[in-house]
């Protein structure tokens, strides 16, 4: 049985338009957004339209022992999307509708090629919002970060994209359909499929429908920008905003790296001299908006803030975010390639974590530019390289690993909103242990025993 | 070593490209398929394969190449600012150079490349379009095919003039006393088909005591030859242009179409790079190369005083080329907004492709349609009764799609606006 009758079975039951074979386009399959892993191209790409469909294929898939690798808009930081031991991608791309904006219940429908910034455009017309905003959020598909279990700018107050799931359909291993969950606050029947579901890289099961918590639009926002000399103190006003009670809606920082990166290509009038800036925004109903402000305000003052830029109309706000919206464009024009991390420590271990960086940095010769969610913990440590220089490339896996292992002894976790996939499987011991890893296992081995579901990622298999 | 002459001088560009994939949120090619390969990550996925000899150029490589419309959207989202249609150009160009030329492409591009052919075509072609083409009832809309020969039967092209533009004006047409001499490089579809576009160009820039020569031996532009890799058509077009306008002389020269203008502001210097003596020559018209609308906006500022009122409601549409290609969106804008009785309405996404790109849509008729719907149902989110734009291929194409749509709006250029208004005030002043 060879992946060719695999591929003509494949075009008899999704139809030829909805099957490319061609190595000119199986080549465009090979990667993701993941900076120096290995690419592979499938053996073919499948593009379902229903659920139906994906059925079909994961039959398929079992008759010819072909895994199977589900794939969004292949703009994963981890290596989730890439077809590592070859077979089918199962592109979800086609299957784009929103089916359903329930504005009683405030539950939308989706399929799961719908892109997350056409769900929040819908949303909008309603008054309402989906929040969670990854950096790709023009592009990325909402099966995607559901299975990836995004985060982005808006974590600390409306949280991450398990927090907006409220059921799922979804295609095992085995080709069965399973749904669970609805349009109910509460439910508790069985065990929470969702928890284990989102999140899962399509290591574990194909979703084919989500159905997903809506909440208000906030009525006003208000954005400032604060300066520090010191990175202590910008770390203490991190956590002094929280203990005064106000939950910004994004809370970001950006090192002195990045800050002089940003500046050097944008002209957006940052302080090169800075050790730290801040970028703050809160937001809800006006009245609440004015009392949080400058509540943040006098906190930043307070711990030495040597300089608060209050954006007072849109145009300065825009600039504020003009400015951390181009951290990882500025940093990408220094070298060819960057490597993108996602380590995560809990919000009062910033200023640590910035500085065992730095050392890092320093170790090995390296540009690390250092900015992110602050509010929540989850920074970007973005080391730009030459992928053509062999030993940077290594010097900068050297310094990976150390990133990886400051986080995990400052009580955080290997990755906070990018996934395990192929780059981190190997560092997971370090957060899990073996048992915790090998319940891991277990868990995939129970839903997927021949790891026909994107092998590779998440779970190593047991030789 | 141009982007056209070899597929190496792109490596740099291509090693750039980081694959994050925002390219598909604007390319609007994907927008259709969904397929990788139309979206620029693909097709520089496709490069570096070329680059690093894991696979040889292939028909199949050079059809995927042809899909795209060019439109700069993708460059202009890229976070490592990667000029993906450099790498798409300098590809076409190798897939000609391995595998040849399209041959229904070969025949057009070596019709272009000998004028004089070309303008007996086009001028025979006037008297007997009726044969093939059928016309539209109602006003002069234009016509579509009246066969499939592979263009697809829906799109409505414009009627060829009777007499082409440059042969019902003189080489100069002088004014009492002028401001500046410019040349004016028409084009070919200002040429054979929309002569009323032409005809404002003249209008405006006389109206502004701007002396206009219009040199007989100007040819096409050598955009489709180029865009389309065939680099030996486009040099020899360049090269006659250049020597056309030399020849002539004048202080500046003035296009009223988009790929006209990239032609002379970046396209003539890359393909002629070799040459050093054509180089200079094209470097040195480069440099006094204006877009009309930006002429008058930057050099001649037009006169607002002698504007009589236009009543329509107007919403403008970017060419590609223009607004990205040569950062030209404001000074159109500027020019609706002064003219008395024009008001101005944006639609949705006024920068997105409509789908034309030249010879794109000849090649995939279905696919530059469903582009067209997608802006035409944008124009038609709006309350206007006529669309601006600035490009005689946007022209068509959007004409073609309301037509289709059965949406009755007048399709002009800025400039005939402009034109209309002086005009107006013209016809007011005489009473």
């Amino acid at each position: 049985m060879s992946a060719k009758e695999a591929i003509s079975e494949l075009i008899k039951a999704l139809g030829k338009e909805n099957v490319l074979s061609e190595r000119e386009d199986l080549i465009t399959y090979s990667y993701d957004a993941t900076a120096v892993v290995p690419h592979q191209e499938p053996d073919v790409v499948v593009m379902p339209t229903k659920t139906e469909d994906v059925v079909e294929v994961v039959k398929i898939a079992n008759r010819y022992k072909m895994p199977i690798y589900p794939r969004g808009s292949g703009t994963n930081l981890s290596g989730g999307a890439i077809p590592v031991k070859k077979g089918i991608v199962l592109s979800t791309q086609k299957m784009n509708k929103i089916l359903e904006l329930d504005t009683d219940n405030l539950v939308a429908t989706v399929q799961p090629g719908v892109i997350i910034q056409d769900l929040n455009d819908e949303a909008t017309k309603h008054g309402l919002m989906y929040p969670p905003d990854p950096g790709t959020v023009t592009t990325a598909t909402m099966g995607g970060s559901v299975s990836e279990c995004s985060g982005g700018l808006r974590g600390l107050k409306y949280g991450v994209t398990k927090h907006y799931i409220m059921g799922m359909e979804l295609v095992l291993a085995s080709g069965e359909v399973i749904k669970w969950g609805g349009k109910t606050v509460k439910n508790v029947s069985g065990y929470d499929l969702t928890a284990l579901f989102t999140g899962a890289e399509g290591t574990l099961g194909i979703i084919t429908k989500l159905l997903v918590k809506l909440i208000p639009a906030p009525e006003t926002r208000k954005s400032l920008l604060a300066v520090f000399d010191d990175l202590d103190k910008a770390g203490n006003a991190i956590s002094d905003i929280i203990r005064h009670k106000v939950i910004p809606a994004t809370l970001e920082i950006m090192d002195k790296v990045t800050i002089g990166t940003v500046e050097n290509f944008t002209h957006a009038g940052l302080p090169i001299d800075a050790e730290a800036v801040l970028l703050i925004e809160v937001d809800g109903y006006k009245e609440v908006v004015e009392r949080e402000a400058p509540i943040v305000e006098k906190v930043c003052r307070d711990n030495g803030a040597v300089d608060i830029r209050v954006a007072q109309t849109d145009e300065e706000r825009d600039l504020i975010w003009f400015a951390r919206r181009n951290a990882l464009p500025s940093l990408a024009q220094v070298k060819p390639a960057l490597v993108l991390e996602d380590a995560t420590v809990p919000r009062s271990k910033i200023p640590n974590v910035i500085k065992e960086i730095r050392k890092i940095a320093e170790k090995y010769n390296l540009m690390i530019g250092t900015y992110g969610h602050a509010g929540d913990g989850n920074l970007h440590p973005t080391i730009v390289i030459d992928p053509r220089d062999e030993d940077e490339v290594q010097r900068m896996h050297q310094a990976v690993d150390e990133i990886f292992h400051a986080a995990i002894a400052l009580e955080g976790t290997l990755s906070g909103e990018h996934g395990i996939g192929i780059g981190k499987v190997r560092y997971l011991p370090l957060e899990f242990g073996e048992a915790g890893v090998d319940t891991i296992r277990r868990i995939k081995e129970a839903l997927d025993p021949n790891y026909i579901l994107n092998p590779g990622k998440m779970v190593i298999r047991e030789e | 070593m141009s982007i056209y002459t070899s597929l190496g001088s792109v490596s740099e560009y291509v090693i750039n490209c980081t694959k994050c994939g925002n390219c598909q949120a604007v390319c609007p090619i994907f927008k259709e398929t969904l397929h990788e390969v139309g979206v620029a990550r693909g097709k520089i996925s496709l490069v570096e394969y070329l680059l690093d000899g894991k696979m040889e150029m292939t028909d199949g490589m050079a059809d995927r190449f042809s899909l795209c419309t060019t439109c700069m959207a993708c460059v202009a989202n890229c976070p490592n600012a990667v000029p993906s249609d450099k790498i798409i150009l300098a590809a076409r160009a190798e897939a000609v150079r391995k595998r040849g030329m399209h041959p229904i492409k070969k025949v057009i591009f070596k019709t272009l490349k000998l004028q004089r052919l070309f303008d007996f075509g086009m001028k025979t072609g006037s008297k007997f379009q009726g044969l093939a083409m059928k016309r539209i009832e109602g006003k002069h809309y234009g016509a579509r095919l009246r066969f499939d020969v592979g263009l697809g039967k829906d799109k409505v092209f414009p009627n060829l003039a009777a007499k082409p533009f440059r042969s019902q004006y003189p080489t100069v047409v002088k004014v009492a006393n002028p401001k500046k001499r410019v040349g004016f490089f028409t084009g070919c579809m200002i040429n054979y088909f929309y002569t009323d576009m032409g005809k404002a160009v003249v209008d405006v820039l006389t109206a502004n005591d701007v002396e206009v020569i219009i040199p007989p031996e100007q040819g096409c532009c050598g955009i489709p030859a180029s865009v389309n890799g065939d680099v030996a058509s486009a040099k020899a077009l360049a090269k006659r242009n250049l020597k056309a306008f030399e020849a002539m002389g004048a202080e500046a020269l003035i296009v009223s179409c988009s790929s006209g203008g990239t032609a002379w502001k970046h396209v003539y210097s890359e393909l002629l790079e070799d040459e050093p003596e054509f180089k200079a020559l094209a470097d040195k018209w480069a440099a006094k190369t204006y877009d009309i609308n930006e002429f008058l906006i930057k050099v001649v500022p037009f006169n607002k005083e002698a504007l009589g009122p236009v009543n329509r409601k107007v919403t403008y549409h970017d060419p590609c080329h223009l607004n990205r290609g040569q950062g030209i969106n404001k000074e159109p804008r500027e020019i609706l907004r002064s003219i008395p009785g024009v008001e101005l309405q944006e639609m949705k996404d006024p920068g997105r492709c409509c789908g034309m790109a030249g010879s794109f849509s000849i090649v995939h008729p279905d696919l530059s349609d469903k582009i067209a719907d997608k802006k035409i149902a944008d124009i038609a989110g709006t309350k206007t009764d006529t669309v601006a734009t600035s490009c005689p291929a946007c022209r068509l194409q959007l004409n073609s799609g309301l037509v289709n749509a059965g949406l009755n709006k007048d399709v002009l250029h800025t400039v005939q606006i402009l034109a209309e208004s002086y005009a107006q005030g013209k016809k007011n002043n005489s009473h």
